[in-house]
């Protein structure tokens, strides 16, 4: 197995408040890795600092090898391409109708011409369960499980080598959450992509990862196969997975 | 609280807002001279900046051509200079009133409506989005919205002033008995190129704060709507401040003999 994605010692902090303390993980190629952990634990600054929306303060991330940390412009844009995204709340643009939203990597990213991206949209959005109608609305006229799905074919769209999913399952019913992780592991699959999540729904990380990694004080404190969380020995995992509120982690009530 | 830390304080806190400022306007401004260039986008928000534009831009230079028209007749009135009235109406619109009516009409229009769009964008992850998808959210957001407003503010002006001069015109001539021919006549003869030319640079160049601030304000939003809210508001303000810095600067500029 090779590594896609490579973080070594990545610290980030804001102000006074260390987020990330020196954050370790390998990323196999075509895996799919699931960070659990608390609420502001630092899961969504670890997946921006890969995608550069965040700049570590020291660290290095590699993507196939290459020293992606500090690249800008042009040469961004170009390891840009390998990636897609699922955000939390879907990120739709609302200024553009379901198609474009879902063609807009392919058009703006690398210049598909417009008729034949909304082609290839109409395409996805089938894959993700959605019917060619649902293409010519706008964002704002979906419910909150169609925007996911929405957000999950544009994630898809540009058959990216490795998909980002924040938190894909929150503020889903439980039908609609298992529909979604089914989506997550066929569409991964298909496109034969690298896939790192971050959630704290153990339900949906048990079923879509083959390895689980557990941040907690702005490090990685556990990692393994799914099978082997019930026995990691972990106080703070044995905690976490069975939510209890007793138990080594405390939680900060003061952010 | 030790005085000299708050002072202190502030005034750190002033500079790295002028310098992040000064940051995001050498990035915007590499981006209008580096490709890709959306020509699309541009030409869209040309039509809601300056074409929605219109009607408020030429209410405002109406009356404000009216109102210039009936207040130099009365003041005039006092040492016997009523009939300047052409003259001042026209200098005063297209050198001053014309860009800075239109200015800060836009900037209550424009600014707070690019501050508000892209702040949401910014709290709803939109932003983040179009950096996964491999697009510079300045060049496709920025970019076109400070090309259109730079292009379109001149062209609002020149609207503008002509309505305003029109405004001028119906004043004097229904309600202050001037002779239309000669009214116009006077007004044509009595403006320069330099008059016109001086006020649609300062429109470019109010066109251009507006759609910074906008922007700038929208991207360095934070904290839900409450944090549109106040970008939104911080946006008009600092436009049309900046606006009014800017004239009395180009004014110094531009007539520098």
């Amino acid at each position: 197995m090779t590594a896609k994605i490579q973080l070594i010692g990545v610290k980030k902090r804001f102000g006074p408040k260390v987020v990330l303390d020196g954050v370790d993980l390998i990323i196999d190629k075509q895996s799919s890795l699931v960070i659990i952990g608390g609420s502001g634990t630092g899961k969504s600054v670890t997946i921006k600092s890969i995608l550069g929306i965040l700049r570590p303060d020291e660290g290095t991330i590699l993507v196939d090898g290459e020293d992606v940390t500090h690249i800008n412009g042009s040469a961004r844009d170009r390891v840009m391409r390998k990636f897609g995204m699922l955000f939390q709340g879907g990120a739709l643009f609302d200024s553009l109708p379901v198609w474009e939203n879902v063609a807009f990597g392919l058009i703006q990213g690398r210049g598909v011409a417009r008729a034949k991206a909304r082609d290839i949209a109409i395409q996805k959005l089938a894959k993700v369960g959605l019917t060619e109608d649902v293409a010519f609305l706008s964002p704002a006229e979906l419910s909150g499980g169609m925007q996911k799905r929405v957000g999950l074919a544009r994630a898809i769209a540009a058959d990216p080598e490795i998909i980002f999913f924040d938190e894909p399952t929150t503020g889903l019913d439980p039908i609609m959450a298992d529909i979604i992780n089914d989506l997550i592991i066929s569409t991964v699959k298909d496109v034969g992509a690298t896939a790192l999540s971050i959630t704290h729904d153990m339900v949906s990380a048990r079923k879509i990862s083959d390895k689980i990694a557990m941040l907690y004080g702005g490090k990685i404190i556990w990692q393994g196969p799914t099978g082997e969380i019930d026995h990691s020995g972990n106080p703070y995992v044995e905690q976490f997975i069975h939510g209890r509120a007793e138990g080594p982690i405390k939680m900060a009530v003061k952010a | 609280m030790n005085p000299f830390a708050s002072i202190g304080g502030a005034t750190l806190a002033v500079l790295a807002h002028i310098g992040r400022l000064a940051q995001f306007t050498g990035q915007a401004l590499a981006g209008v001279v580096s490709p890709p260039i959306y020509t699309r986008l541009i030409l869209g928000q040309m039509v809601r900046i300056g074409y929605f534009s219109l009607p408020v831009v030429g209410l405002t230079a109406f009356f404000t051509g009216g109102v210039l028209a009936l207040q130099i007749y009365l003041g005039g009135n006092r040492f016997g200079a009523e009939a300047i009235v052409p003259q001042v109406v026209v200098l005063g619109i297209t050198r001053e009133l014309g860009p800075v009516i239109a200015g800060l009409m836009i900037a209550g229009r424009v600014a707070a409506a690019i501050a508000a769009e892209i702040g949401t964008m910014k709290v709803t992850e939109q932003i983040d989005a179009l950096t996964t998808l491999a697009t510079n959210p300045i060049k496709y957001l920025v970019v076109p919205r400070i090309v259109a407003a730079v292009i379109s503010m001149p062209i609002l002006t020149a609207i503008g002033d002509s309505i305003g001069v029109m405004g001028g015109y119906v004043v004097s001539v229904y309600s202050l008995d001037f002779n239309g021919t000669s009214y116009l006549k006077n007004t044509v003869d009595f403006a320069h190129q330099d008059d016109i030319t001086s006020g649609l640079i300062k429109a470019a160049v109010f066109g251009f704060i507006v759609a910074l601030m906008g922007c700038y304000n929208g991207f360095n939003s934070k904290g839900g709507a409450q944090g549109v809210g106040n970008a939104t508001t911080a946006a008009v303000v600092t436009s049309s401040i900046l606006i009014l810095a800017a004239d009395y600067v180009l004014t110094a500029l531009l007539f520098h003999k």
